[in-house]
């Protein structure tokens, strides 16, 4: 039962995923229409998806008279099939075989250059900002202010042991 | 055209076969290597500095550097 839920599930998603309009009757259907045909997508429908193997119709609902007559003799012993017959039914069943779905896209290079155009305009956007948003810097960020804190901090003897003032030489007065 | 049947169980019990003991293994190299770079070197560090560590003089130092609130350098 749970696996049919999950398998409705993938169903749904992959409707939602990949619509291959391959029912003809939805086609006879929406005849004289200049609008692109609706899908039902209450009904059965074909996917090629690498993870759910078996879509829920086969590729070809219509089928010619050749075809017919090619399921009749599959109905029998396997072993008398044709090379090109096994391969006609297979592209009967299957829009694409999996080294066809599983093949490269240059989908990569679109996603890294507009991951770069879109930090590059963030960048503009944060020069802007620095000129004309933020306010003055605190007079604390200047040079002698920050050699007083950085002698306060030696006072205070911070991280004695291996960090800050470990580093300066108290007897000298300077950097070890 | 018959085709040996592919493996159908174990699949997940045969790459932790593989992988665990590795897993494993790196894990504890990673924990002796932190151990022998960090831990035994801090613990000299910190027992090196409390060896001659005078904590009056060092009192008496940051109070004349004036950075406590409850003691004014001795001056003042």
């Amino acid at each position: 039962m749970l696996r049919q839920a999950a398998g409705h599930m993938r169903g749904l998603l992959a409707r939602r995923a990949s619509v291959a309009v391959t029912s003809s009757a939805v086609r006879m259907a929406s005849q004289g229409h200049e609008v692109s045909e609706t899908v039902d997508m209450s009904r059965p429908m074909y996917y090629d998806r690498a993870d759910v193997p078996l879509p829920d119709k086969p590729y070809k609902d219509l089928l010619t008279d050749a075809d017919k007559s090619l399921k009749q003799k599959e109905k029998g012993p396997w072993t008398q099939l044709s090379k090109e017959e096994k391969i006609a039914l297979y592209r009967l069943m299957f829009c694409q075989t999996y080294p066809e779905m599983k093949q490269k896209t240059s989908e990569w290079k679109t996603v890294l250059g507009g991951i770069f155009f879109f930090l590059g305009f963030t960048g503009l956007v944060v020069w802007w900002q620095r000129i004309y948003v933020y306010p003055p810097l605190p007079k604390t960020f200047e040079g002698d202010s920050q050699a007083m804190q950085l002698k306060r901090m030696l006072d205070m003897r911070v991280n004695p042991v291996q960090g800050f003032a470990a580093k300066w030489d108290y007897e000298k007065g300077q950097w070890k | 055209m018959s085709l040996a049947k592919p493996m159908m169980r174990g699949l997940l019990a045969k790459r932790l076969r593989f992988h665990l003991p590795i897993a494993f293994g790196l894990a504890f190299v990673a924990a002796v290597a932190f151990k022998y770079t960090v831990t035994e070197p801090r613990k000299r560090a910190y027992a090196d500095f409390y060896k001659q560590y005078d904590a009056v003089k060092e009192f008496n130092a940051m109070r004349e550097a004036g950075v406590f609130q409850s003691v004014r350098p001795s001056g003042e």
